[in-house]
């Protein structure tokens, strides 16, 4: 072991010494405790004892020589020293690496590059620059200030951020294309070439170019986020609703003419779910990093689809609700979300998610969560099939339950069971069934 | 021109400013015989004599107390409070008296007096010879407060402060005292209070700091340079009044902004030069803004693996704008 003598600290404004005199020289013993050196400051004079006892091996400031305070000012050897090196060496190299892997990783992240600053905002609003065309420097592939000063001084990219008539935008891009032969000028004069670069996308004749909505951009980063995120498992069970079917065909002309509001299956459906998320809460949770929260209301997003998107607004305390105070609130969300006027509280708090596939014809799907929530289930079609009934065969009505979940926060085991519990409570309704 | 230390350019703003107004005169504890603990008011007793250079008893409010009436009076005290953790005594009369006396007199008194405090950890000080006393003051209106980082600053900035005519709190970060020297020019010159100064400029980073920390954030700055990060550094030099306008400036010029003191975090001064930024250029931000303060923990502590734990230091800080860089 080698240990340095530093240089101390003599008085609380002291911030250097001068070395005045060495009391042992190279290759002495010392004892420690055992003076080595004086050193001078502007208030005092004073020895400097070793700390350790071994073999003074090198003297690293001279006599009359000023140094910082704890600067090293001799070594003093023990046994072993060549050990210690090497160790040091090896603890480096596993540092870079590590470095090394985090650069990479960073190089890859996208998740920060629609989080625009005031300044990156302004810049790009003052100078008609649209962001989405700009490739960030940043952390998590943000755009910086410093991105947008680069796109200005190079006056590329600049075009006008509102809206340049599509049609426009195709036949330049038609006519890069065809420019081939002169590609140094094509090049040139596309202002808009770092917008290609992201997808790789190329355009072909009669392609047409659909600019992203704000609502769809936003379901395409969720849906990225989710998926990034959140490692799904998929599962599905088959449920027997030849009940249900009949329950349903008895009650839906009454209840239309009583409640004016058609009684599908959906209601049924949520009721099923909730009755079960009371009995498993896990279902009934969000994934916040270092734990899980297990939420005490449920409420139920439903997924409702429109012609070019997709929402989902929440049914609040769904549990407190009868079939028939579901079914209402379904008819109201759904309307609300085809005439567009859904608010921020319709689409905010849910829990867990119930995805009605079968409206349009699917017998089984692999939904993407609705992060950050555990799981969603899917209804898919109702479908009569032959199916062996105490050892006979039978036409059933049959529906797949299919759901994903959230690994991180759900095992297999238990999703299956809050499945079963929901076919179960499925397939328990039957003709006579009160609602 | 002579390169001189942080505490030779106070000795020499006392000397020069004493021989120019025979008003000037120092009160404290052993600045006269003993010359200061520090030695800041060395050789000024044997020039001056007993009557401008006053030995007191150990009685913090009584030194400022004295100094008020004086400076009411028409003289021009300069009093020396040992360690700025020594203040504390004395809050009651800078507060309630030095602070309010021009105001509460409709203009008719005022307070022209300099209070001189040794502040600042990383001297091995422990709990009562370590502390940063600046944010108790800083929202009290009526005071001024001065925090030169440089031999040069200080000779101007002392100067400015003894010719002011009203109350200036002067605090000199003690591990500066001998550590930072440069030249400083023989003749007489003022540096106005208010104004902040930028020490380094550059365009990936702001750090705005004073005292020892803008040291510290010059070494950083250095270092980082090699890895290719520009950093633009603001010397606040006054806390009070801000320079609102150098403040916005130095934000402007990257948009990422780093605020450095070694008093504590909370109810610190970067929150109040944060508050401004986020108040009035809000649109030049590009990250949020980042203070690196001392930690909320009662005092400094003596341990020294501790105290450096507490003390901003140049690794910190290029840590904490690597990652703004980065940002």
């Amino acid at each position: 072991m080698a240990t340095d003598i530093l240089m101390p600290q003599l008085g609380e404004s002291v911030t250097e010494g001068t070395i005045a005199k060495w009391l042992k020289k190279p290759g002495d013993k010392v004892a420690k405790y055992e003076p080595i050196c004086e050193v001078e400051t502007d208030k005092v004079t004073a020895e400097v004892p070793s700390t350790i006892s071994g073999t003074l091996t090198e003297i690293l400031v001279n006599e009359g020589e000023t140094v910082e305070v704890g600067k090293r000012i001799a070594r003093i050897a023990e046994e072993g020293a060549v050990e210690e090196k090497t160790l040091a060496r090896e603890e480096e190299n596993t540092e870079e690496a590590a470095k090394e892997e985090t650069h990479a990783e960073v190089a890859e992240d996208q998740s920060m590059k629609h989080r625009y600053s005031p300044a990156v905002l302004r810049l790009a609003q003052e100078n008609g620059i649209d962001l989405t065309n700009i490739q960030g420097t940043g952390k998590g592939g943000r755009i910086t200030r410093k991105d947008v000063l680069r796109v200005i001084e190079e006056g590329k990219g600049i075009q006008p951020a509102v809206t340049e008539p599509v049609e426009e935008k195709q036949a330049l891009q038609r006519e890069g294309n065809k420019g081939a032969p002169e590609p140094s000028r094509a090049e040139s004069q596309i202002p808009d070439k770092p917008k290609a670069k992201p997808s790789g996308v190329v355009l072909e004749e009669g392609d047409i170019e659909v600019p992203v909505s704000g609502v769809r951009r936003t379901i395409a980063e969720r849906m990225v986020m989710s998926k990034h995120e959140a490692p799904h498992a998929w599962l599905m069970m088959e449920a027997d609703v030849t009940g249900l079917v009949e329950l349903r065909n008895r009650l839906k002309e009454e209840f239309k003419q009583r409640e004016g509001v058609s009684l599908t299956f959906v209601p049924f459906f949520i009721k099923a779910v909730v009755d079960s998320l009371k009995e498993f809460p896990y279902l009934n949770s969000v994934w916040a990093g270092d734990k899980i929260i297990l939420k005490k209301r449920i409420n139920i997003s439903l997924a409702v689809a429109t012609e070019d998107a997709l929402f989902v607004p929440v049914i609040h305390d769904a549990d407190e609700k009868s079939i028939l105070g579901l079914a209402k609130e379904v008819h109201r969300l759904a309307k609300k979300t085809r005439e567009g006027k859904l608010e921020l509280n319709d689409l905010q708090g849910g829990t867990f998610t119930v995805n009605n596939t079968g409206a349009f014809g699917s017998i089984a799907s692999s939904p993407i969560i609705n992060y950050p929530q555990a799981a969603i289930l899917s209804f898919e079609s109702i479908v009569k099939r032959p199916v062996v009934k105490e050892d006979a065969i039978a036409i059933r009505d049959q529906i797949n339950l299919c759901m994903s979940i959230d690994h991180r926060i759900l095992d297999g085991l238990m999703a299956g069971k809050f499945l079963k519990r929901v076919k179960e409570r499925l397939e328990a309704f039957g003709p006579d069934t009160q609602i | 021109m002579p390169v001189i230390s942080y505490i030779d350019a106070v000795t020499l703003a006392l000397k020069e400013e004493m021989e120019r107004d025979a008003r000037v005169f120092i009160l404290g504890e052993d600045v006269g015989v003993r010359g200061g603990v520090f030695r800041a008011t060395a050789g000024l007793y044997e020039q001056f004599g007993e009557k401008r250079v006053l030995d007191t008893p150990l009685t913090e409010s009584a030194i400022v107390g004295v100094a008020i009436g004086a400076a009411a009076y028409g003289m021009r005290p300069v009093a020396e409070i040992q360690f700025a953790d020594f203040i504390m005594p004395a809050v009651n009369q800078i507060v309630s008296e030095a602070a309010k006396l021009r105001y509460r007199s409709n203009g008719a008194w005022n307070c022209p007096l300099v209070i001189r405090a040794p502040y600042g950890g990383g001297v091995h000080g422990a709990l009562y010879h370590s502390q940063s006393v600046e944010k108790i003051f800083a929202g009290v209106p009526g005071l001024k407060i001065v925090m030169p980082s440089t031999p040069y600053d200080v000779k101007g900035l002392l100067k400015a402060a003894i010719r002011d005519e009203d109350p200036v709190l002067f605090f000199e970060h003690k591990r500066c005292y001998r550590l930072i020297k440069e030249e400083v020019p023989e003749e007489d010159y003022t540096i106005p209070i208010g104004k902040a100064e930028v020490k380094r400029e550059g365009t990936d980073v702001t750090v705005i700091s004073y005292g020892l920390t803008l040291h510290f954030a010059l070494k950083a700055a250095e270092e980082l340079a090699e890895e290719g990060i520009s950093v633009h550094v603001l010397d606040l030099r006054t806390l009070i009044p801000l320079d609102k306008e150098a403040v916005i400036e130095a934000v402007a010029k990257t948009g990422k902004v780093l605020i450095i003191h070694e008093d504590n975090l909370t109810g610190g001064f970067a929150g109040e030069v944060a508050a401004v930024i986020a108040e009035e250029a809000f649109f030049e931000l590009d990250a949020p803004i980042r203070r690196l303060c001392g930690p909320d923990v009662p005092a400094m502590p003596y341990s020294p693996p501790l105290e450096k734990e507490f003390m901003p230091s140049p690794e910190k800080i290029a840590k904490a704008i690597r990652e703004l860089a980065e940002f």
